[in-house]
């Protein structure tokens, strides 16, 4: 793995113009639009030196150009913050996933999902601390299908040696980073004996470079079982593409929902941050109830990524309060507070904290 | 006028006497008998509690034991014993203990060869939560059907290049449309009001598209049954946080098989989880899905429930509904009271206590 470069310690593009970071922003749609507008809001409150470049992708037309304009304008900016773009199902399948699309132009091959218990929210399970490193570009995920015989329809799933390395690279330099002590990879090669046999080779080889840090494996099914019975047993875990969208989804079900959860999607030249379960919510779009926790995290994440660490802690020690102390829950987390009320709340508690609103 | 009464007597003890033979002989007509594979590892003791318990609820089955072990066929095709086909072929309904899976023997699974032989399309399993085991989860009362043929499964690997490895996911029309049929069928003959197509055609357009269309179609002609269809990323979000929600669940083979895990996982695991296979031609083959266990084989250790409550669903499957409430009844009674219970449940009672104790019960409730 010579030469795959690696650079854990991404160097973001050099602020320019005034010290100023131009961030590409996708709202997507459903709830996607009023979050982001959130994070716009709190991000200009609390004075964070970071503009937005606003491209909008229409999930209803067919052609490409709308998700190559955002595509270039992350290629420019080098990091983007996106809502979830709808696949409509009345689209022929030539059509393709726009999201996935943007996934793969841009070869952000590593999709990270820190899943913690929050204090403030009354969940089944407690403690739980799961990093989860998914590969998320190719895999089930290839959009390689094609239909040979009227009524047989075969999808390939492809798993290549270079990416399952880089992708288990990634999760050992993650975890030696972040002093974690294990590394479980998730797979299925009793039955998909060549692929994921494939993908497991590698995560045992590059186990091989860190005796520091425990490896094991687990079957996928094992693994949502044992999820939902002890999930503290787990500390980080490395899977491909299918097996990461249903773990991922089952531990941000057990931390609090989709409303809680940031995500990260990081290549070598770009980082793409989003909510982690990656929903729509077309059904509370437009309603001031969803919860821009997790929008609103991504945002934070993304702040630590441009290097900007103590505005991210400002804002995310200012979400942490109002969900433990304050306990302003919207209903998903089973409270009754709006999305512009949390918005306020962390608005106001940035301000009584931080000097940067302070007078002159 | 003494003698003709005796003689009138005699003769009505003569047609009693005839109805009750009559009345043997149809309760001897509803025997049915069915074929058991006892399987390996805790296999062979816990087969013999179930057997057990059916005599003490006096329920009309013959068992009919058969084993599976692999043997090579003319051709050199590796294939089930002849007799274990030909009594599965006749009676058409099987019950199975768990079969070790040898690596390196040469043969596939004998659970692989079981579903070839007797085109077992479906896996069923419900699952509902045990009142008397605790878990994080209560009121979990679903049932995920699973196609069994084909799929992620389909055991299609190649090597492209050295270190490009494609696996095909095979889905077709026919084994879609079966599928679907079956779990409409399935959620009206037991009462169930809705239907959820698990799928991820926002990625897998065309493959998992079909799927959904064949469901879709299957919809259409059992409008009594609602029916509704969810990504399989949300179904995992919302399984977790409020598996109420959830009635019968469809999809194609790999996320039938993490589903149906992951909803056993809800309700106390593997040990207690019954699972049903619906095959061509009217056969059904009734499992438990846990390990053959080798360290406690033999030790009368063993926890029977996941057999029995397949056997149960065997039952229902059957017809024969009275029974199968009582011995469900039984058995859910005898965990619930946490007097007998065997090891992985919590308790230290032995295999042999917990078959008597619902034995017992079973025949107090006559």
């Amino acid at each position: 793995a010579q030469d795959l470069q690696l650079q854990l310690h991404y160097c973001p593009p050099p602020a320019k113009y005034g010290g100023r970071h131009t961030v590409t922003l996708i709202p997507g749609d459903g709830i996607g639009p009023e979050l982001l507008n959130h994070v716009r809001e709190v991000f200009r409150f609390s004075c964070v030196p970071v503009d937005f470049e606003v491209v909008h992708v229409n999930s209803a037309l067919e052609t490409e150009e709308d998700i190559n304009n955002a595509i270039t304008a992350i290629r420019r900016n080098g990091v983007a913050l996106k809502g979830n773009i709808e696949t409509k199902h009345t689209m022929p399948p030539s059509v393709k996933s726009r999201n996935n699309l943007l996934r793969t132009s841009l070869d952000l091959y590593a999709n990270v999902m820190h899943c913690q218990s929050l204090p403030g929210v009354q969940t089944r399970h407690q403690n739980i601390d799961i990093m989860i490193i998914r590969e998320n570009t190719e895999g089930e995920y290839s959009s390689l299908e094609h239909e040979n015989v009227p009524g047989v329809v075969e999808s390939l799933k492809i798993i290549t040696r270079n990416n399952s390395l880089r992708i288990a690279e990634y999760a050992f330099r993650l975890a030696r980073e972040k002093g974690r002590r294990r590394v479980t990879a998730v797979h299925k090669a009793n039955i998909m004996k060549l692929g994921d046999g494939l993908f497991l080779q590698c995560c045992r080889e590059v186990a091989s470079g860190y005796p520091d840090i425990t490896f094991d494996s687990m079957i996928v099914d094992n693994t949502t079982m044992q999820l939902v019975s002890k999930p503290q047993q787990f500390d980080v875990m490395v899977m491909p593409n299918l097996y990461g969208n249903v773990v991922s989804n089952v531990c941000a079900g057990l931390v609090g929902g989709p409303g809680l959860v940031p995500g990260a999607n990081y290549g070598r030249d770009y980082a793409v941050f989003e909510t982690a379960t990656r929903n729509t919510g077309k059904s509370i779009a437009d309603k001031n109830i969803a919860n821009p926790t997790a929008m609103l995290l991504a945002g934070c994440m993304m702040l630590d990524h441009l290097k900007l660490h103590d505005h991210a802690s400002s804002i995310r020690n200012a979400i942490f309060t109002t969900m433990n102390e304050n306990r302003l829950h919207t209903a998903d987390i089973g409270g009754q507070g709006t999305t512009s009320e949390v918005v306020q709340s962390v608005m106001r508690i940035i301000q009584s904290k931080g000097q940067l609103t302070a007078e002159f | 006028i003494s003698g003709v009464f005796w003689s009138f007597l005699n003769g009505r003890c003569v047609i009693f006497l005839a109805y009750l033979n009559i009345v043997c002989l149809c309760s001897a007509s509803q025997m049915q008998t069915v074929t058991l594979i006892p399987g390996d590892g805790i296999g062979p003791e816990i087969s013999v509690a179930v057997m057990k318990i059916f005599e003490a609820a006096k329920a009309p089955i013959q068992w009919e034991e058969r084993n599976v072990t692999a043997i090579k066929g003319p051709g050199g095709k590796w294939m089930i014993p002849p007799d274990a086909k030909e009594s599965m072929d006749k009676n058409k309904i099987g019950l199975k203990g768990p079969l070790k899976t040898p690596i390196a023997a040469g043969h596939p699974s004998m659970n692989l060869l079981l579903r070839k032989t007797f085109d077992l399309y479906a896996n069923v399993r419900p699952c509902v939560s045990i009142e008397g085991y605790k878990t994080p989860y209560t009121d979990v009362n679903l049932v995920t059907i699973r196609e069994n043929t084909e799929g992620e499964y389909s055991g299609i690997e190649h090597v492209i290049v050295d270190g490009v490895v494609q696996s095909i996911k095979l889905i077709t029309e026919q084994a879609s449309q079966r599928i679907a049929e079956y779990a409409f069928e399935y959620a009206r003959n037991n009462q169930r009001a809705s239907v959820t197509a698990v799928h991820k055609a926002n990625i897998m357009r065309m493959s998992d598209g079909l799927f959904l269309r064949k469901c879709r179609e299957a919809a259409e002609k059992h409008r009594d049954v609602k029916f509704t269809e969810m990504y399989l990323d949300t179904v995992c979000l919302n399984m977790v946080q409020d598996p109420t929600q959830f009635d019968v669940l469809v999809m194609p083979n790999l996320y039938g098989d993490i589903l149906s895990d992951l909803c056993a996982g809800l309700i106390g695991g593997l040990g207690v989880t019954p699972s049903g296979n619906i095959g061509a031609n009217g056969v059904a083959i009734f499992e438990s899905v846990h390990g053959t266990a080798p360290d406690i084989a033999g030790k009368d250790m063993a926890n029977p429930t996941a057999l029995l409550l397949s056997a149960v669903m065997m039952l229902r499957h059957m017809g024969l509904h009275g029974h199968a409430k009582k011995i469900e009844a039984a058995c859910f009674d005898t965990i619930r009271d946490e007097k007998v219970r065997t090891q992985d449940l919590g308790g230290n009672s032995k295999c042999s206590e917990f078959t008597d104790a619902i034995c017992q019960r079973v025949r107090d409730m006559d």
